[in-house]
């Protein structure tokens, strides 16, 4: 049994060589390895959606991503939305519309958020409530997140 | 807690072929990895008793929903995702769609997989009871072979399945229905997205002559695995949508519901939801 096993990971972008324990998880890989540490654990069971990420467009919880899985894919963290220092549409707006409190949640609902977008340009409420159903908020601020996702929304801009 | 990282080990095979051989090699000593959404939260649990893992997630051969032979079959790795955004589920089987909705949320749905919510052999996982309904069957594949199994006899106990140490869940048909048909899904959770369920039945009936002509009713979270309501289904066999011996189904359901009282419900409250279920599927059939 190896020690260590080498992969290469797409992230943000950039190609990233890492050398980790077989079983690593992607969420400690880009936290640890990458020193990526906007990607949160919360619950660890996939629950709480604090360490959502996208890995070929589509968000995961990178607590339930064996980072060997990961190996070849595209990995985009909160890290990899803004361009430089120009914000994405949807920071911007949660920027604006106070969608973020204590902050913990925010990395995972901005990704949640993205994708919704992305899929879906101009969502109604309940379909931000169901993409968005999969990330808590402890704080309990939805209405603003809510709001925030919308403003993004009409503003026209699919985020990135 | 999770578990200590230095003890595990995954291993990545070239081919199906290949990781067939390994699983042949030292029979039940490698767990099959896929989407890893049930195995991963009991690893960071701490709770995970296997310490290596084979990853079949890069394998095409188990991939993709075809239309062959009056039936769809499921890649063992076709994802929740897979079967919300297909055509030929949402127009066949509506109810593995509802029961797809009904898994985690979208982060969940993008990776965990029908094989793995069968393997995984939770009495409480979500396309069982649909899969039960429609009249599947499992494809188990292994280096002397694949055979198939009917699914309504593939889970023998709690967590203990008609598949040997060496067989991989490879796919899963599931017949067309021919004529008219019923389809209903309800599951019942402590909310919409991301609960698991205190319980969930799903069913399938074809019509003919307004009367009842073939049926299935599948349940979960209330047994020890998922289960056919085979007490239920005899009541109402055969009877017409008129008339239908709604409190004889309900009573009948008892004799083939075992629940028991867990931190998501009492066995009582699963006994009556379950029979209310039954009652609520029973009255859209009555009006159809």
């Amino acid at each position: 049994m190896a020690d260590r096993i080498d992969l290469t990971l797409k992230v943000n972008g950039a190609d990233h060589r890492v050398s980790v324990p077989p079983f690593a998880r992607l969420l400690d890989v880009l936290r640890e390895d990458l020193r990526l540490t906007g990607t949160k654990e919360g619950c660890g069971e996939g629950e709480c959606g604090a360490c959502t990420v996208l890995l070929n467009g589509r968000v995961v919880n990178s607590c339930l991503v064996p980072a060997v899985q990961a190996q070849g894919a595209l990995v985009v963290t909160v890290e990899g939305l803004a361009e430089g220092e120009n914000l994405s549409s949807l920071q911007a707006a949660f920027l604006t519309h106070n969608g973020a409190q204590c902050g913990f949640c925010t990395p995972g609902m901005l990704l949640s958020a993205t994708d919704l977008i992305n899929r879906c340009p101009h969502p109604s409420d309940d379909q931000i409530r169901d993409g968005l159903s999969g990330n808590l908020c402890r704080c309990t601020g939805y209405a603003k997140i809510l709001d925030s996702v919308h403003a993004a929304a009409a503003e026209g801009r699919a985020a990135r | 807690m999770r578990g200590y990282l230095p003890d595990f080990d995954v291993c990545v095979p070239a081919s199906l072929g290949e990781a067939l051989a390994l699983m042949a090699q030292a029979p039940g000593t490698l767990t099959p990895l896929a989407g890893g959404t049930d195995l991963m939260v009991v690893y960071n649990a701490g709770r995970l008793k296997a310490t290596r893992f084979l990853d079949l997630s890069s394998f095409e051969e188990l991939r993709g929903i075809r239309e062959e032979a009056g039936a769809l079959t499921f890649g063992a790795l076709t994802t929740f995702t897979e079967l919300r955004e297909c055509r030929a589920v949402h127009q066949h089987f509506p109810n593995l769609v509802k029961s797809a909705r009904a898994t985690g949320a979208l982060a969940i749905q993008n990776r965990g997989t029908l094989g793995g919510n069968i393997a995984n052999a939770s009495p409480a996982a979500d396309t069982p009871p649909s899969l039960l309904a429609y009249g599947a069957e499992v494809e188990l594949r292994s280096v002397r072979g694949s055979r198939r199994v009917a699914y309504d006899r593939f889970h023998l106990g709690y967590k203990a399945m008609d598949l040997a140490p060496d067989e991989l869940v490879a796919a899963i048909h599931v017949p067309l229905p021919t004529g008219r048909g019923f389809h209903y899904f309800r599951k019942v959770g402590t909310r919409q997205a991301q609960a698991i369920s205190k319980t969930c039945l799903a069913a399938y009936a074809r019509i003919e002559d307004s009367c009842v002509a073939e049926l299935r009713i599948g349940v979960g979270s209330v047994a020890p695995a998922p289960i056919r309501a085979r007490h239920a289904e005899a009541v109402l066999l055969g009877q017409p949508l008129a008339s239908l011996p709604m409190a004889a189904a309900r009573e009948a359901l008892l004799a083939d519901i075992s629940p028991i009282d867990d931190i998501r419900a009492t066995a009582r409250y699963r006994s009556v939801v379950t029979r209310n279920v039954l009652g609520h599927m029973l009255r859209e059939l009555a009006t159809l």
